[in-house]
């Protein structure tokens, strides 16, 4: 039960903590980078919740195509770098 | 200053439902009981394919109508085939990654289909299984094995809107004599079936035109 | 306590630190990127709560399925419309009056 406990709060706290990096890094490549581990770990807290149904969903769309778009999106418009501290070196 | 203020409203707002919903008395409505009174009737047996089928068809009729005009917003603001705003650098030199993908997409879509067949009565169903089909699909594009989409053809539309179409006809079709989404109690396993299966394949398109019909022309070995 | 009851208090920080960056970053991308965080954070509310005693409830999980979906075909159409304001003007922030940066 405990140890239950802890793999939950240990979950919550990385969730945060991806969350955190995805809005706060400086670099942009990192943030995308942090809002995918935010969405596997969302799929592993939906797994816990007992809905497997959502971790699948999310753990494909959330993490595996909200990911390709943003990089995508990412890409298109990195051509320009405008506003120098998200500009951003090469992937 | 701004940044202040808003950290500390936001700060605010959170201990205020955080202590919310520590204090919440204890559930006063409980669907659980009613679902399980009408899985029985709804054709399927997991609880969660008969909430989105059957007892909240609404929702997700409304859902795949949602993504269809978000898809058409896509293409309204950046137009398909124009190179300035979705040139793509080409894939990267590596034998690797066609390998893999030509592995793992055919796997991809048998997973598809177990998914959508398991959803009738366990985890699964078409939005899962869409995911998976839509994800192989961008996999075989980045892998620079299939180009991306220049142009809604005339098979991708009818593609992009035959799960709503299917769904809204058999939705719409009580009507004649009853209430919308009010499926005959004898068909009902298999209409749901039909729908789900039309649903996989729109919204499969729907989520990978998302990103291929970005892509330029070009990008194919 | 409950995984359902922790989940739905993560779910409260997220949504509120995802509309704080929202009002607080510039960027276009990492604004939708707090959307996103936001919309996580009110689906862990939806479940956890529901499922605070600990008894999987099936209502909203369907209802949160049908949110996963949506809220990727929102970010789409977001993203769709920055690269249009990036092609059309070569920003990727929205311009404000005030020149309060970040």
């Amino acid at each position: 039960m405990t140890s239950a406990l802890a793999f939950d709060l240990l979950l919550a706290a990385l969730l945060l903590l991806s969350a955190w990096q995805a809005m706060r890094t400086p670099h942009l490549g990192r943030a995308l980078l942090a809002f995918v581990v935010f969405g596997l770990l969302m799929a592993l807290a939906w797994a816990r919740l007992d809905a497997p149904d959502i971790a699948l969903a999310e753990a494909a769309v959330g993490a595996g195509l909200s990911g390709v778009l943003l990089f995508d999106a990412w890409r298109a418009i990195r051509n320009k770098p405008d506003s120098g501290k998200n500009a951003g070196d090469e992937a | 200053m701004k940044r202040f203020a808003v950290s500390a409203a936001a700060l605010g707002f959170a201990f205020w439902l955080i202590s919310a919903l520590l204090n919440l008395p204890a559930t006063l409505i409980d669907l659980r009981p009613l679902l399980a009174e009408a899985i029985p009737k709804s054709g399927v047996a997991h609880p969660v394919t008969a909430v989105l089928l059957n007892t909240r068809g609404y929702d997700t009729l409304l859902e795949i109508a949602v993504l269809l005009v978000a898809l058409i917003g896509v293409l309204i603001a950046v137009p398909p085939g124009n190179p300035a705003l979705s040139e793509r650098p080409a894939t990267a030199d590596d034998a690797m990654v066609p390998a893999l993908a030509r592995l793992v997409a055919p796997l991809a879509v048998f997973f598809a289909i177990y998914v959508l067949w398991a959803g009738a009565h366990r985890p699964g169903g078409a939005f899962q299984a869409a995911a998976i089909l839509a994800a192989a699909l961008v996999l075989l594009h980045l892998a620079g094995l299939t180009a991306a989409w220049s142009a809604p053809t005339l098979r991708l539309r009818i593609g992009l809107i035959a799960g709503f179409l299917i769904f809204l006809a058999i939705a719409a079709a009580p009507l004649l004599g009853g209430m919308l989404l009010q499926y005959p109690p004898a068909l009902v396993g298999t209409l749901i079936l039909v729908i789900e299966s039309g649903l996989t394949i729109s919204l499969a398109l729907v989520l990978a035109g998302l990103f291929l019909l970005l892509a330029d022309r070009g990008g194919v070995r | 306590m409950t995984t359902g009851l922790l989940f739905a208090l993560t779910g409260v920080v997220l949504f509120a630190a995802g509309a704080a960056a929202l009002l607080l970053v510039d960027h276009l991308l990492r604004r939708v990127l707090a959307f996103n965080i936001m919309g996580s954070g009110a689906c862990l509310v939806l479940v956890g709560l529901a499922q605070r005693n600990g008894v999987p409830d099936p209502v909203p999980q369907a209802m949160v399925l049908t949110g996963i979906v949506v809220a990727v075909a929102a970010t789409g159409l977001a993203l769709a419309l920055i690269r249009r304001l990036h092609a059309q003007t070569g920003a990727t922030t929205l311009p404000r009056d005030g020149a309060d940066n970040d």
